[in-house]
């Protein structure tokens, strides 16, 4: 495998091996924690051991006294510079620094800058801080009992720990369909709180210059060029004084889309001590404080014909955004995107209502992959439709089948106003059956039952809904959700392409520059990829659900395109003739009718930047930008189907096969594609059979380290089967739709699915993720347990 | 009433340091000089073998030694060998070593079998036998097996040496009676004709800790069953063991039926208690599960082949 380059002249899509691995492989990556500047001191977040408690006093007399220490920063400080509290993503605010209470166990504190790490650390012991234990609430749903402590006493006259009610859909269409249908099945489910957890935990290094007022933030974070505009507007900094850096980041899944009150500290103690500070969390502080995913209590109805046609869902959901209501997401939808809950079948009416609440538990809600809480909404439709099969005791694949989406049907509205772009979903899960050998898996599972073996075969069909978004209808704190690309061809032919979105994994120095390359015919190797520099790429909203290539994979292409626009008229004036009597051959402009009389790319680049006289009105140079403000969302989609096995002594439960195909539209490169799906399949095989964050009745953590909060491994993988099908998205200029989620998105149901269908011997309809072995062997007895709470 | 979690293996809850506090360090080349620096330093000391237990803990500063006595140069403690119809054990021998070796494995096939379940490579690779046992945590695996295989430790203080049943050795979850000025030399188990043994656990995630655990070894003579040893894991079993079960075996025929008995009385007798990994009923079952599974595959293992 020494070169997957399909083309021999190295231009376009296609394997390639990805530009990043060299340094990767090599152990050469640029992580925060491996910046080091000249003096640099470091920083230190003393957090809460208490879910709820008022703060009496804190005495920081001892730490200050430690010979490294050189600042110790509390709430009241920082109250002093207006910085104690900051905005949310979702119209509320965050602490930075607790001044009043904590509300969640890891909240911060006190921040103390050192000479060394250990010196840091050492001193949070000297911290005295003096706590009144109040009665935390831990539960979601008896979040709202009139008994309840109330959270937000820092919110005038809030008496409860209400947020928003939102809904989407036709609530008296859905009601009427459930009125004319002859089966109803209902079902309660958690998907439960989750945690990202990317290999790289957070942290920053921030760097006030005090002669030139330039502040510069290297920092973990997905969208550089938005943390800028919020840092110029939460602090009154200048953004032109103000350069973001996001050098490689080790992961980010939307856990790292915030800005996080460690990021703000490093600022304030470099401002304070006029010196670098790097601040770089912990593992557990990585679990414990930073944004969780998803923590949605679901209540589904479904409708249908007793002959299996779905007619309605309704969906009620009481989110538990812990003690902040920090959620990042598109400012119109507190729910994220979650009403896209009627997933790609063809319903006559559909409607969710979510209830958001507040507890004592660390804030966030948007991350993992999610998609804007797509996740959540694939699963409970997902589980609703096998529920459903299962009361009509059908097929939960003919059943699917027979309610998909018919291609026809695209564009498809939906029933709470999506506007699905494309779509040809039958075939999807033709060839998942197929490759899964769907109808022998039943037979020797029907075998396995006889001889009381424990066999299961779970679906998901999903559709994704990535690329936000238009700025008609989406943007964040108020910025819109377009992003710029600039693209310079020098005058030997090279170029260099300028990017607002950040890679955290997914490969854009290799991806964009085969955009560029597919456009313009400069070979991909040709092509520099900048991007994690507010002060040198153009301004966007950076990279999390799915949206670089929808969003800024569009503006790459139209600017490369812009830029053959450009090199036709060049090449004209080179040719003395017409620019109408050219033809484009990928690379080269040539005389229709002559090929022999032509200039490629790199000649034309010379050219535009030499003395040749151009045509009036046309500038030298081969330069173009773009900023791409996406006419719609591009809707990817997936057949998924998972083969598990449950030893019934045990319960513990094998996933045996995974067959995942997906559409994401044309793939800029199938190997980076499939990387991503194997990621997302492992992440669904986790959250489905090992990963949550409970809290025990006091609201201590239960997910505060890796040993608790469990991750997969290769053992827990089968060898996935990947497949594909194309549809193109037809608004995106080179039919693009994303994949970076799609398989986060799709795989757990596939998974609770398969495992469920195996204990239905035992009657067993519903039990909440993670299905541990205990979990299966609870529900196998009858007794499912709650999963967001201590085991009892 | 409210306040931070006991420890439990809840790593990270009760402080998120994850830097140790500050602490001096003496690396010992023989056993006498590890006795004179635990004499000089006295209790505030630890020894340090494979550090996968101890480390942790300092990280997050539930254990702060003020010194750490390096015990990883006493190669004279990595052994494995036969001697005066026992397997002997030294306390240094790392958890790959034991996995792997012929000689513990021709005797005693449930060494494999845990140790192949026992964390992952990593801390296979450094682990050791003294340091699980020293450690005394109630899901340790080696403690279940060394309580299924009545085996005994030797205890080594400056001037003597003392050799204690397992039965006697953990006091409780993480003590023991090893004294400050001791250390753990080896461990040993008699060489048994006619045995056969095997280890069952159950974890959620490879790497993880035992939901339980369960060790076995039969031995039978003229058909009938001689001696028995259960040893359970992660379920707060006394001694890690479960003497009841055990009884019940010794001078019966082995049968599906017996089995099931004792392992009734097996998961009856242990003192589970809920925690992430599971409630009380699914460990007792899980007991229960695994004493059968290993209790069949120790009596398959005694009986001559083909019987
Ligand atoms: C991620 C992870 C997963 C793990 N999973 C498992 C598992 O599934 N099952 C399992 O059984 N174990 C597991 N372990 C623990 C592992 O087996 C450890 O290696 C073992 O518990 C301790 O051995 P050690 O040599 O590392 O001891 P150390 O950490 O060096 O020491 C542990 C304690 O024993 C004392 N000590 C060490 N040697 C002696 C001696 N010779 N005499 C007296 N005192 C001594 C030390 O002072 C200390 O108090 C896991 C560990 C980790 C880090």
């Amino acid at each position: 495998m020494t070169d997957l380059q399909q083309r021999p002249d190295g231009v376009g899509f296609g394997r390639v091996i990805r530009k990043e691995d060299a340094r990767f492989v090599r152990g050469k990556g640029n992580y925060v924690d491996d910046i080091v500047l000249p003096g640099m001191l470091f920083g230190a977040v003393l957090r809460s051991p208490y879910a709820h408690a008022k703060i009496v006093s804190i005495d920081t007399s001892a730490a200050e006294a430690h010979p490294k220490v050189k600042a110790v920063i509390t709430g009241a400080l920082l109250e002093t510079l207006s910085l104690a509290w900051i905005p949310s993503l979702s119209h509320d605010v965050i602490a930075v620094l607790a001044t009043d209470k904590v509300r969640y166990q890891g909240q911060e504190v006190a921040f103390v800058v050192a000479e060394d790490k250990y010196a840091a650390r050492d001193a949070l012991e000297l911290i005295d801080v003096e706590y009144e234990v109040l009665a935390p609430v831990v539960d979601a749903k008896r979040a709202l009992d009139p008994d309840a402590a109330v959270i937000r006493t820092d919110i005038e006259g809030k008496k409860d720990n209400y947020i928003f009610d939102w809904g989407s859909g036709d609530e008296d269409a859905t009601e009427a369909v459930f009125k004319k249908a002859d089966v109803i099945v209902e079902q309660d489910m958690l998907y439960p709180r989750v945690h990202p957890a990317p290999m790289e935990t957070c942290g920053a290094v921030a760097d006030m210059d005090p002669i030139s007022g330039k502040l510069t933030i290297y920092c973990t974070t997905q969208a550089p060029h938005a943390h800028r505009t919020l840092y110029a507007l939460v602090a009154g900094l200048p953004e032109h004084k103000l350069r973001v850096f996001s050098p490689d980041i080790g992961g980010g899944f939307g856990n790292k889309v915030g800005i996080y009150p460690g990021y703000v500290l490093a600022v304030v103690g470099s401002i304070l001590t006029k010196r670098p500070v790097k601040w770089v969390e912990d593992r557990s502080e990585n679990l414990m404080s930073t944004s969780f995913a998803r923590d949605y209590h679901m209540h589904g109805k479904i409708a249908a014909t007793k002959d299996g046609k779905i007619l309605g869902l309704r969906v009620d959901v009481l989110a538990d955004h812990g003690a902040f209501n920090n959620t990042a997401q598109p400012t119109k939808f507190p729910a994220g995107f979650f009403h896209v809950f009627s997933g790609s079948y063809d319903l006559e009416a559909a409607y969710c209502a979510v209830k958001g609440v507040y507890t004592n538990k660390a804030p966030g809600g948007v991350a993992y992959a999610c998609s804007f809480r797509v996740t959540e909404a694939v699963y409970v439709v997902e589980r609703m439709v096998d529920r459903l099969a299962l009361e009509l005791d059908m097929d939960p694949a003919d059943l699917r089948m027979k309610n998909l989406l018919r291609p026809e049907q695209f564009p498809y509205t939906s029933p709470t106003g999506w506007e699905y772009d494309s779509g040809e979903y039958p075939r999807a899960l033709e060839l998942a059956m197929k490759m899964a050998g769907y109808w022998d898996l039943r037979k020797e599972q029907a075998e396995k039952r006889a001889r009381g073996e424990l066999m299961g075969i779970g679906i998901s069909f999903f559709t994704e809904t990535v690329g936000a978004g238009p700025k008609k209808h989406m943007d964040i704190l108020g910025l819109g959700m377009a992003d710029g690309c600039e693209v310079r061809v020098h005058p030997t032919g090279k170029a260099v392409v300028r990017l607002s979105v950040q890679t955290q994994g997914q490969g854009h120095e290799t991806t964009f520059a085969q955009i560029v390359s597919e456009v313009t015919g400069i070979p991909v190797a040709d092509v520099e990829v900048v991007h994690g520099d507010t002060d040198n790429t153009p301004f966007g909203l950076g990279t999390y659900g799915s949206r670089s290539t929808p969003v800024s994979g569009a503006a790459a292409a139209v600017a490369s395109k812009r830029i053959v626009d450009k090199a036709r008229l060049i090449a004209a004036a080179m040719l003395e003739c017409s620019p109408d009597d050219l033809e484009w051959e990928l690379g080269r402009w040539q005389v229709k009718g002559d090929p022999s009389a032509g200039k490629t790319i790199a000649e034309i680049a010379f050219a535009a930047h030499a003395t040749l006289e151009l045509p009036e009105g046309l500038e030298g140079h081969l330069d173009a930008s773009c900023v791409y403000d996406p006419p719609n969302l591009t809707f990817p989609f997936g057949a998924y189907i998972c083969v598990v096995d449950v030893d019934p002594g045990t319960a513990k439960v094998t996933v045996r096969r995974f067959i995942a195909v997906d559409d994401c539209g044309p793939r800029i490169n199938p190997m980076i594609v499939e990387g991503q799906v194997h990621g997302g399949l492992a992440d669904g095989v986790g959250m489905a059979l090992m990963e949550s964050i409970a809290f025990d009745e006091d609201g201590n953590c239960l997910g505060g380290s890796l040993m608790d909060y469990l991750l997969p491994t290769s053992i827990e993988c089968p060898s996935w089967e990947t497949g594909e099908t194309v549809t193109p998205s037809p608004h995106h200029p080179l039919g693009l739709k994303g994949v970076g989620e799609s398989a986060t998105v799709g795989s757990p149901p596939a998974v609770v699915n398969a495992v469920l269908d195996a204990l239905k011997p035992f009657g067993v309809k519903h039990a909440d993720m993670p299905l541990t072995p205990a979990q299966v062997w609870r529900a196998m007895q009858g007794r499912p347990m709650r999963t967001d709470m201590a085991i009892q | 009433m409210f306040g931070p979690a006991p420890l439990a293996r809840t790593w990270g809850v009760k402080l998120n340091m994850q830097v140790p506090a500050p602490v001096e360090y003496e690396r010992a080349t023989s056993l006498t000089e590890v006795f004179d620096l635990l004499e000089r330093y006295g209790p505030e000391s630890r020894v340090i073998a494979g550090g996968h237990s101890l480390l942790p803990m300092m990280k997050i500063r539930l254990a702060r030694p003020e010194v750490l006595i390096d015990i990883n140069d006493l190669t004279e403690l990595d052994y494995i060998r036969i001697d005066g119809g026992e397997l002997r054990i030294g306390a240094m021998v790392r958890h790959a070593t034991l996995m792997s070796s012929p000689l513990a494995g021709e005797y005693y096939p449930i060494f494999a079998e845990a140790e192949a379940v026992i964390a992952d490579p990593i801390v296979r690779n450094r682990g050791t036998v003294g340091g699980s046992l020293c450690q005394a945590d109630p899901a340790e695996d080696l403690s279940a097996v060394f309580a299924a295989l009545k085996a005994t430790v030797v205890i080594s203080g400056k001037s003597s040496s003392r050799t204690v049943p397992i039965s006697e050795f953990h006091t409780g979850p993480y003590t023991t009676v090893v004294g400050p000025e001791e250390i753990l030399t080896e461990v040993r188990v008699h060489l048994r004709a006619n045995a056969g043994s095997a280890y069952e656990k159950v974890e959620r995630r490879l790497g993880d800790w035992a939901i339980a655990a369960v060790g076995a070894m039969v031995r039978i003579e003229g058909g009938l069953i001689v001696e028995a040893g259960i040893g359970l894991a992660a379920v707060r079993a006394e001694h890690y063991s479960a003497p009841e079960a055990e009884q019940i075996l010794v001078g019966s025929a082995p049968s599906d039926e017996l089995v099931e008995r004792a392992a009734s009385l097996a998961g009856e007798h242990c003192n589970p208690s809920a925690d992430q990994r599971g409630p009380v009923d699914y460990k007792r079952h899980l007991v229960k599960e695994l004493t059968t599974r290993a209790l069949k595959r120790s009596i398959s293992r005694a009986l001559p082949e083909g019987a």
